[in-house]
């Protein structure tokens, strides 16, 4: 082989830059996301709590959404709910972010670090950010 | 093993015939009478199906603008100011696009060019229904209204063609980017509490089952109201007052030929 030193070092150094990013985060701690569940409408709730615990909307609220938008388009039903005091509407518009009104700290903060994109969005409005 | 082009055809034919999901459309063709999706009814599950008579005679010039206006107000159809792009959930035209065949040559000139106020027809036997590959479009069973749930839509056009009405609007461009007024970079929606659409997905009129479940009229028919010019009700109820227009004033459909069945009537005159 022609060259083998400069061919090794060469790919010494490559591999090196390649696996920078991994051994340079081993061990580090990156910026966990913390919704903010700060919001008008649930500071002044009776009993702070969501639709299901809190486990089951971190893994399953895409599947509910779903299952709320079949009922809603297909079915004709628009069912209203009360948690902790609060009536919603089957909506991700009138339900969900009536009281999470803070997209931006809510949504996008798990959404963004992991990166995932919704769609939501392209048709749906989010309300004004109100937080306090 | 090896077979002849003959033989090869021969069987596939036979298989056809015998089998697979071919041999059912095939008989189901060649059945005597009539296919079954030609004259089933429609019977709704709540004994409701909503119809609207469009009474012309009734209708003063300014008052196809406002409905048109306040339809596309409340669910925020844009507007990209060229008729290529166009998106339109109810529209104007005159008789002879209307009711085509329906005319002639001696007819009442005035009627020749009033306008007509059209929408989606809510078929009893909609085309699109048939046509659409992921039931995006569907006539919902529970009052007969035919809706979209544009979650599904594929953007395959195929509804468009099939529509003998021309009431479906396709997004060729993003209705947020160039659709409606912009103040700085963000676009001025008429009315928040209703989605847009986006790029790549069919619109039309829904006959307005988001007011129809609060237990208000379409937003057109609100547009018009007092006057009597638009009259929306329960087809099943013999007592609605949709029924009584009907029962008691000469109306016609659209392309009644085709066999669709519209839910929208025309009182033209007398």
């Amino acid at each position: 082989m022609y060259d083998k030193g400069k061919v090794i070092v060469g790919l010494v150094v490559f591999l090196g830059f390649a696996t920078f990013p991994f051994y340079n985060n081993i061990g580090k701690k990156s910026a966990v996301p913390e919704p903010n569940l700060k919001t008008p409408v649930i500071e002044q709730m009776v009993v702070k709590k969501c639709i299901e615990p809190k486990e089951i909307m971190r893994g399953e609220h895409m599947q509910i959404l779903n299952q709320w938008r079949d009922t809603v388009v297909r079915e004709g039903e628009r069912k209203k709910m009360t948690i902790g005091g609060v009536e919603i509407d089957t909506s991700l518009q009138k339900g969900c972010l009536h009281c999470h009104s803070n997209k931006k700290k809510f949504c996008d903060a798990c959404h963004n670090y992991l990166s995932v994109k919704p769609y939501c969005w392209d048709c749906h409005f989010d309300p004004k950010e109100r937080d306090v | 093993m090896s077979m002849q082009r003959r033989d090869f055809l021969k069987l596939l034919g036979l298989s056809t015939l015998v089998g697979g999901t071919g041999g059912g459309a095939v008989f189901n063709v060649l059945k005597p009478g009539e296919l079954e999706a030609s004259t089933a009814k429609f019977k709704s599950t709540s004994g409701r199906t909503w119809a609207m008579v469009v009474d012309v005679r009734k209708f003063t010039p300014d008052q196809y603008g406002k409905c048109i206006k306040a339809c596309h107000r409340e669910h925020n159809v844009p507007d990209f100011g060229n008729p290529k792009d166009e998106i339109k959930w109810t529209w104007t035209d005159d008789f002879e696009h209307t009711f085509p065949g329906q005319g002639h040559e001696f007819m009442d000139e005035a009627l020749e060019s009033l306008p007509f106020l059209l929408m989606c027809n809510h078929c009893e036997k909609p085309a699109c229904v048939r046509v659409c590959p992921t039931q995006a479009t569907f006539k919902r069973a529970s009052d007969g209204i035919v809706v979209m749930d544009p979650h599904r839509c594929i953007g395959c056009r195929f509804c468009m063609a099939a529509c003998p009405f021309g009431a479906r609007s396709f997004n060729w461009r993003d209705p947020r980017k160039g659709g409606f007024p912009m103040v700085g970079d963000k676009p001025v929606i008429p009315n928040p509490e209703y989605p847009t659409r986006t790029k790549g997905v069919v619109e039309k009129c829904t006959f307005c089952p988001e007011r129809l479940v609060l237990g208000k009229e379409p937003a057109c028919v609100e547009a018009t109201e007092g006057s009597g010019a638009l009259v929306f009700g329960n087809l099943e109820d013999p007592h609605s007052e949709v029924r009584e227009v009907l029962g008691t004033h000469y109306t016609i459909q659209r392309k009644p030929e085709l066999g669709t069945n519209p839910r929208v009537f025309y009182v033209i005159g007398g």
